[in-house]
């Protein structure tokens, strides 16, 4: 590996983990339907208010969990730096 | 200069949200490293234990009117009894005590963050055990309440029972749910933990009461929610691998509803 230092590897490590959190979009969406729905829900029918609150928040913690891997990349490639030479 | 006023010398060394070793020993030729995790997670049981021992004094001598900290207990006993229930129906009645306890203990460890100390459930140690748990009370329950056949036909479910073509893709599923259930947890946590530690190291110059909101929102907000979330799936997946409360009965139809089944069929032909 004489062409490529540490700085670049750190470099590019950087560069990885700012792609890794791109994953957020999709949770991000997720939760904006799963939370449209719960509203329209609740306008429907009022009653049944505390159900439609948990069974979203189930929903959106579940659907969360994609961004949190990309998080936790970006995390590993920024801090635990695995990437050495 | 902005960047001089805003941010507080050099970052790499002012933000810090790592775990840090405390003292080491050797074990039988190992050595045992004991972070501020441990020290954490210490604090936060001795708490729990010393709210314990309080409340059994309560109910010791617990009187027909609650009064003040007897009616702040009863309100969660019946808060957490209530919510397994509901979720687990009649079955659940033997797991109200573990998910209260575990309950109680990662709502704790959520907003340890607002005393300063590092939530232990930023720990990836303290939440796959959590899973871990979670992992075998679901299979445990499975093989207790159901038949091996009748788990073997599950496992091998879009096709028929003979033909396990499925069976990797679906045991893949299982051993996926601990791993997504601490995962998730900790993924949480642990960005409240570094946003937080960005906030008090890069802004330390600026820093002063409004962080509070934040806290509100990292510690409190997301650490409820995220209790909630992983009790609520602890207790779905069991319920799930438990399956129904009661089997049908599927009992022959008599020849008077067989008749007024078969009426509508002749008017409307």
């Amino acid at each position: 590996m004489g062409e490529f230092n540490q700085a670049f590897i750190y470099g590019c490590s950087a560069i990885g983990a700012g792609l890794a959190v791109i994953a957020g979009i999709g949770p991000g969406v997720g939760q904006g339907i799963a939370a449209g729905y719960g509203a329209n829900a609740v306008g429907r029918n009022p009653g049944a208010k505390g159900d439609i609150t948990s069974t979203m928040l189930l929903g959106q913690a579940v659907a969360e969990t994609t961004g949190l891997y990309g998080l936790l990349i970006a995390m590993l490639l920024l801090f635990v730096k695995p990437f050495k030479i | 200069m902005l960047q001089e006023v805003l941010l507080a010398g050099d970052p790499a060394e002012k933000v810090d949200f790592m775990i840090h070793e405390v003292f080491s020993y050797q074990l039988f030729g190992q050595t045992v490293r004991i972070t501020t995790s441990h020290v954490c997670l210490l604090i936060v049981v001795l708490t729990l234990i010393v709210f314990f021992i309080a409340g059994g004094q309560v109910f010791r001598h617990a009187s027909e009117i609650p009064s003040g900290f007897q009616n702040f207990l009863e309100i969660i006993v019946e808060f957490l009894d209530g919510m397994v229930d509901k979720t687990m129906g009649k079955r659940g009645k033997g797991f109200r005590n573990y998910i209260g306890t575990i309950f109680i203990f990662i709502l704790f460890s959520n907003i340890s963050g607002l005393l300063g100390l590092r939530p232990p459930t930023a720990d990836y140690g303290v939440t796959l055990p959590l899973g871990v748990v979670t992992f075998l009370l679901i299979h445990i329950n499975e093989f207790k309440y159901n038949s091996v056949k009748a788990i073997w036909k599950d496992k091998c479910s879009p096709l028929p029972a003979w033909f396990p073509l499925w069976l990797p893709i679906n045991l893949i599923g299982d051993f996926a749910v601990p791993v997504s259930l601490s995962l998730r947890l900790f993924a949480n946590v642990l960005s409240g933990t570094v946003m937080m530690a960005l906030v008090y190291g890069l802004l330390s110059k600026v820093a002063y009461a409004w962080p509070a909101v934040l806290h509100v929102y990292f510690d409190l907000f997301s650490g409820a929610i995220q209790t909630y979330v992983f009790c609520m799936l602890t207790m779905t997946y069991i319920k799930n691998a438990i399956g129904p409360d009661e089997v049908p009965v599927t009992k022959p139809k008599t020849e008077k509803e067989q008749d007024e089944a078969a009426e509508p069929e002749k008017e409307a032909a």
